[in-house]
């Protein structure tokens, strides 16, 4: 089942290959749901089912897609599997789905979907497209996961809703940071993460 | 004065990168220079512009629920809206394949300065994210749609420009080496969304 | 076959068409009643929060039904009008001239007495805010209120929606010297010149907070006469 390249195809997009801090793909729809964690995760795996199905489906009709309107079918398909998804969060997770509102149906643009689309289902079987989209989603569902950690817990002092900082700090004028909710904050998290992930990756680093 | 309002609104402060993170993708990789950024500003105005009045013409008689009713009072019950999102990026992905045909045809000029940016229009997350706004703040009239639209493109453009004339001056600092390239541009817009929050609360 | 033909080509495309359209068909007919059910849910428990009664999901129903006892229309002149009260889109309501809204009124036995239960909707900064205000029954003191939005920015103006800011409207007056008088929504140490009721703003969600101001007055003038007529009874 999982064969050595198959197993890189699942992992490497973690880290080395991630879709968000080195290929930079998929930033649109991701940093807007990241000032509370509970709706980055419910993003995160969102994003990961999409991107294994419209893998999967793709890679099963592969052969039969004429080129000429390749673009298009693949948008259907991601776009019916994310208007499911939206339809699952509306019926069993309201409250996620209200505040996520827009993101989700802009998951269809996100570019990892049809980045990963054309360069790997198009071209391999549905086991190992399964595995890669995966692996994207992961990879990029761990970024999210660590920006909205470290929003939350410096933004509101809690993680998932609870309160992580107690409140003897407040008592000794400790203040959450309001500026760490603030949508630029997230750009500049994701670059300290970059900043720390190739600092140990230097094959990673730009020359310019 | 409303729209004006509205107009204003949506360059400075409801800003599609600074605000909500849209058309990030193309914003990144296509801000290496101020003229193809210019360019593709121009591209993606023009293309808000095109498509807001036509999905705003289908959410008004096709999708929202009850929409239906000018057919026959019998479809006051149908809801569509579950098909919005398909709809959306099919109205985007064939009007910018018109469009492209159609500067190419009529304008060779403007095709070969703007063309190359056309395709990539189709999966801007600014195009579909304006769409989806524009559903969500339920407008009055096709004409403010409209304007939003265009409000948005601007802003749009602006950020890309501004950037991309920022990226152009960052090739001669010293930057850490982790940071070069994506890290810095990555602040940079951090930076100049917090600038960009000074305008907020602006009422005209 | 010629994969690359027109002909394959729009059979492909319109074959995929039908599929999807059925797919999605079914699945939104599917899950519409639960989500439906979760809509109405939302709503009735915002209500609930209006008169200090927070339910969980599963209890939300029982306890509207508990505690909301009548609920109906009105028009400007605190006439009742036919129709459900609870099907009433506030946010459509708005838009129109205030002699034509159709005014939502829940009432509510909790406390041994009648409280009015009043929808109110306006704009933040970002997008819509809305919330209930509950009036006792002697038709000028609120007796409790709860305030939501859309997407007002977290930690500043998203403030409206806790406790801490809806607590303050408890007690406060709506009619002074048998005038209608709103709640006004200002800076810690300004003081109303009109003589109204006030309460705290956020500190830096002026905007959200005078968006708060404008909804309230806007709104519940509209009630005025309502109000008035509980006064006499």
């Amino acid at each position: 089942m999982l064969s050595k390249k198959n197993k890189s195809v699942l992992f490497n997009p973690l880290s080395k290959n991630n879709p968000i801090i080195v290929q930079v793909l998929g930033i649109c729809s991701a940093l807007a749901v990241t000032a509370k964690l509970e709706p980055a995760i419910v993003m995160g795996i969102s994003v990961i089912a999409v991107t294994a199905f419209s893998n999967v489906i793709i890679s099963l009709i592969r052969n039969t897609i004429p080129t000429s309107v390749r673009i298009i079918v693949q948008l259907v398909v991601v776009a019916s599997l994310v208007i499911i998804v939206d339809q699952i969060l509306k019926a069993y997770n309201y409250e996620v789905s209200k505040q996520l509102s827009v993101f989700i149906g802009l998951i269809i643009t996100n570019c990892i979907l049809m980045g990963r689309l054309e360069a790997f289902a198009l071209a391999n079987k549905p086991w190992p497209s399964f595995l890669d989209g995966v692996g994207n989603g992961l990879g990029y569902a761990i970024i999210l996961v660590i920006v909205a950690t470290i929003r939350e817990l410096l933004g509101s002092g809690t993680l998932l809703g609870y309160q992580i900082i107690p409140n003897s700090f407040y008592e000794m004028g400790y203040q959450n940071n309001g500026l760490m909710i603030l949508p630029p904050m997230a750009l500049i998290t994701v670059a300290c993460i970059i900043w720390v992930h190739r600092s140990k990756n230097k094959d990673l680093q730009e020359k310019n | 004065m409303e729209n004006l309002n509205l107009f204003i609104r949506s360059i400075f402060i409801d800003n599609m990168i600074f605000a909500y993170f849209l058309g990030m993708c193309s914003y990144l990789a296509v801000s290496k220079n101020v003229k193809t950024a210019f360019g593709l500003g121009i591209a993606v105005t023009f293309m808000l512009i095109v498509t807001l009045p036509i999905n705003y013409t289908l959410e008004m008689y096709f999708l929202r629920p009850g929409a239906l009713s000018w057919i026959s009072p019998e479809f006051a019950d149908v809801d569509l809206s579950f098909l919005s999102l398909i709809l959306f990026i099919a109205v985007i992905a064939s009007a910018t394949q018109l469009v492209e045909m159609a500067v190419e045809k009529f304008s060779p000029s403007l095709y070969s300065s703007l063309g190359i940016f056309l395709p990539l229009i189709a999966v801007n997350c600014a195009i579909l994210g304006c769409s989806l706004f524009m559903q969500q703040r339920d407008f009055g009239s096709i004409g403010t749609a409209t304007i939003y639209g265009a409000g948005s493109g601007i802003g749009w453009m602006l950020a890309i420009v501004c950037i991309a004339a920022i990226r152009e001056r960052l090739s001669y600092s010293n930057i850490p080496a982790p940071l070069k390239g994506i890290g810095i541009t990555f602040i940079i817009t951090g930076l100049m969304g917090i600038a960009f929050m000074s305008f907020l609360g602006i009422k005209i | 076959m010629n994969k690359q033909g027109n002909t394959y080509t729009l059979f492909y495309m319109a074959l995929l068409i039908l599929v999807v359209g059925v797919i999605l068909a079914w699945v939104s007919l599917t899950l519409k009643p639960a989500q439906n059910d979760n809509i109405s849910i939302d709503k009735m428990q915002q209500i609930l929060k209006s008169v200090h009664v927070t339910a969980e999901k599963e209890n939300t129903i029982d306890m509207y039904n508990q505690y909301i006892t009548d609920s109906y229309i009105i028009d400007i002149n605190g006439e009742k009008k036919e129709g459900k009260a609870f099907d009433v889109n506030v946010a459509a309501e708005i838009k129109k001239a205030p002699e034509e809204r159709l005014l939502p009124v829940f009432e509510c036995q909790i406390d041994n007495s009648k409280k009015y239960i009043l929808p109110i909707y306006g704009a933040g900064l970002w997008g819509p805010i809305w919330g209930y205000v509950s009036i006792a029954d002697d038709g000028k003191t609120v007796y409790g209120a709860y305030f939501s939005h859309q997407g007002e920015t977290p930690g500043l103006g998203a403030e409206i929606a806790t406790d801490h800011f809806s607590k303050q409207f408890d007690g406060k007056e709506l009619i002074k010297d048998g005038e209608f008088k709103s709640i006004s929504v200002l800076k810690q140490g300004q003081k109303p010149t009109n003589g109204e009721d006030y309460v705290d703003a956020i500190s830096g969600g002026t905007i959200t907070s005078k968006g708060v101001q404008s909804m309230l007055s806007s709104c519940l003038s509209c009630y005025q006469n309502f109000l008035s007529k509980i006064q006499e009874n």
